[in-house]
């Protein structure tokens, strides 16, 4: 469950952010990876919430760094 | 000395009570139909309290914390993002009489962890999120708010389960007991609790209200954590004693924001330095795509602005010249304080000639809120403002340019650290001044400017303090190397506070090999962004340390200064 939630989540980041979806890989450091700051990150939780209809607290990004981490928590919230 | 400030007709006389829970029933029934809370998620209203329904929502909590036999000077422990159950759960503590902990819920759970051990909360109130960060706990009871139902909450109650209830007993307080336990610097060091007596926040208040007064139909913005000694007397106690609503939105992203602002006609706001400068240059983008002729335009009625308000804001005029700008923030905003982190003058400025105008003011968590504000009698932006009512400023062992470090005294000021008397005695002169750490001096107006610190830490625009000895962890274990973290300005005073950076000190026997460099690069991109250090220096002697092995910081940054400069400092650069 949560595996496919985190290949959806790097699609959506990659599109929002205009990356290659193929190079991007669940262990990744999301913010390296996508080249983005946390004002920017912030966006992305808003795609999140919408696509995944869930509320993702703003300080869940302090912990969930990587996109399975990120993966992890919606799953939390959205079961 | 300024003269004491009048209060408006509707507003409750803080000097006229002995606790903020006194102060909070009488407003409870006064306002009783005003709006008191609102609290919003993304573009939906999730509550909307009246000062009624806020004090029958503090009853069930009210009435748990009686039952489990707490009361006057038993500790509360508050670790929650802004919203309304904050204010409820802080406002039956405060009826019951007990001390409220407000934790950040920034920090990391082993740092929140650390904290809770040290102010020994009979209970904590926790947001289900921050809740399952945290390592296990020896508090005795635990409130877990938006819990799913159903979880496993390993002995904690569900906020959501309280059983309704008809009343709980209030307990007196006097203004010499402790109201609030504020930690004003983090888990490296001997944490700091400072103790903020009933009074302390009474006096602040009555200071503040005469200068900055609300009103019911006013509606206060909670942005900064309500943790934070500012958002708890703008965002709390403030509105709540005159009669206005605090509004809270779940997510800090800047569309729900602008969202929040419109759909409530915000009317006042606190926000860092940092937030006011992302205002400013969103607005310079917005402009920068408009045609010349409306550029010109606007630049005209800024001027006619700013010549209009140059003795005191003037929102009903400012609000019509430059309507669109104001329509923006929602058309109502009179007032944002900025504080948390130094101000400069221009960016001020800028909004005050926009029409919304900003306070800015002076103050540590030692001392309440605010020891300074401009009271914008006229506006300055140069400085900090005047001591506040009742608050005392001096300038001590100043040099030739008048400058020397800021103390302080008042009915603000603290009445120690918790369980720390070393810290409590430094923290005070003989005579029983407040030493405050940071480098000013009064002009012939009495308006104080600041102009650097003294102390070892930094501040950052976001208005986080830094302390080195929280960051220094991170550095622990380096292969064959011993780690300081120090404040650049406090190893080489530069009387800046902007741009303030820390710096790793690194004593290794082969100096700083490549593979060490690496080691420190990769804990630094670990640590969060405020809190990363900027450079390194490579020290060639071993740390001074005391008997039991403690590094003497004092002797270090002496010896520092003697055989380096800044020149010797490797940048690390972006991680």
């Amino acid at each position: 469950m949560t595996s496919s939630i985190t290949a959806r989540l790097i699609e959506l980041a990659a599109r929002r952010f205009g990356r290659d979806a193929s190079a991007l890989s669940p262990s990744d450091d999301l913010f390296e990876a996508l080249e983005i700051d946390s004002v920017q990150a912030m966006d992305l939780l808003t795609d999140l919430e919408d696509a995944f209809d869930v509320e993702i607290p703003d300080y869940e990004l302090q912990d969930a760094r990587t996109f399975a981490a990120l993966g992890e928590v919606i799953g939390r919230r959205a079961s | 000395m300024s003269a004491e400030p009048a209060l408006p007709p509707h507003a409750l006389w803080p000097a006229a009570y002995a606790s903020l829970g006194d102060l909070l029933a009488d407003a409870f029934v006064q306002f009783k139909s005003e709006t008191a809370l609102i609290e919003c998620s993304r573009r939906k209203e999730r509550h909307r309290l009246t000062y009624l329904d806020l004090w029958r929502a503090t009853r069930p909590f009210g009435r748990m914390l009686q039952d489990r036999g707490l009361g006057a000077g038993d500790r509360l422990a508050i670790l929650m993002t802004n919203q309304s159950r904050w204010l409820i759960a802080a406002s039956a503590a405060l009826l019951r009489g007990l001390t409220l902990v407000p934790l950040d819920y920034k920090l990391t759970g082993e740092e929140q962890a650390a904290l809770l051990a040290h102010a020994r909360p009979g209970a904590l109130l926790v947001e289900y999120g921050l809740w399952r960060r945290l390592p296990p706990l020896d508090v005795p009871l635990v409130i877990v708010s938006e819990a799913p139902e159903g979880a496993d909450l390993k002995g904690a109650v569900r906020y959501e389960d309280l059983p309704e209830a008809e009343g709980f007993d209030r307990l007196p307080r006097t203004r010499d007991d402790i109201a609030c336990i504020v930690y004003s610097s983090g888990t490296g060091g001997t944490p700091k609790g400072c103790l903020l007596t009933h009074g302390n926040y009474l006096a602040q208040w009555q200071a503040l209200a005469g200068l900055y007064p609300m009103a019911p139909g006013d509606r206060f913005f909670s942005l900064l954590p309500t943790n934070h000694a500012i958002d708890f007397m703008t965002g709390f106690l403030g509105p709540l004693s005159c009669g206005g609503a605090v509004v809270h939105q779940r997510t800090l992203r800047p569309e729900f924001l602008r969202w929040t602002l419109q759909e409530y006609g915000i009317t006042h706001i606190a926000l860092v330095p940092r937030l006011l400068e992302a205002l400013r240059e969103g607005m310079a983008n917005t402009l920068d795509d408009q045609p010349p002729w409306k550029r010109r335009t606007l630049g005209a009625l800024v001027k006619l602005n700013r010549r209009l308000t140059r003795d005191t804001p003037r929102h009903a005029i400012s609000s019509k010249l430059l309507a669109p700008v104001h329509e923006g923030f929602g058309g109502k905003l009179r007032l944002i304080f900025a504080g948390g982190a130094f101000v400069p003058p221009d960016l001020a400025q800028y909004f005050y000639d926009l029409g919304l105008p900003v306070v800015i003011g002076y103050g540590l968590t030692e001392a309440c809120t605010v020891i300074t504000v401009n009271d914008l009698r006229p506006f300055r932006p140069d400085s900090v403002g005047p001591p506040v009512q009742g608050a005392k400023v001096r300038i001590a062992d100043p040099g030739s340019d008048g400058v020397g470090q800021v103390e302080v005294s008042g009915p603000t000021v603290f009445a120690g650290y918790l369980d720390a008397p070393e810290l409590t005695a430094e923290a005070f002169t003989e005579d029983g001044w407040l030493r405050t750490g940071d480098l000013g001096h009064l002009d012939g107006s009495g308006h104080l400017h600041l102009v650097g610190r003294a102390r070892n830490m930094i501040v950052t625009s976001g208005g986080k303090n830094v302390y080195p000895e929280d960051v220094e962890i991170a550095f622990r274990g380096l292969d064959g190397a011993s780690c300081a973290v120090m404040a650049r300005n406090f190893l080489w005073p530069q009387r800046t506070l902007t741009d303030e950076e820390l710096v790793l000190v690194v004593h290794a026997e082969e100096g700083l090999r490549p593979d060490l460099l690496r080691a420190i690069q990769d804990a630094n991109r670990r640590l969060p962004e405020h809190k990363r250090v900027a450079s390194v220096l490579a020290f060639g002697e071993e740390f001074p340390t005391t008997a039991s092995l403690k590094l003497k910081r004092g002797e270090l940054a002496a010896q520092i200064r003697e055989h380096h400069t800044p020149a010797d400092l490797v940048t690390l650069g972006a991680p």
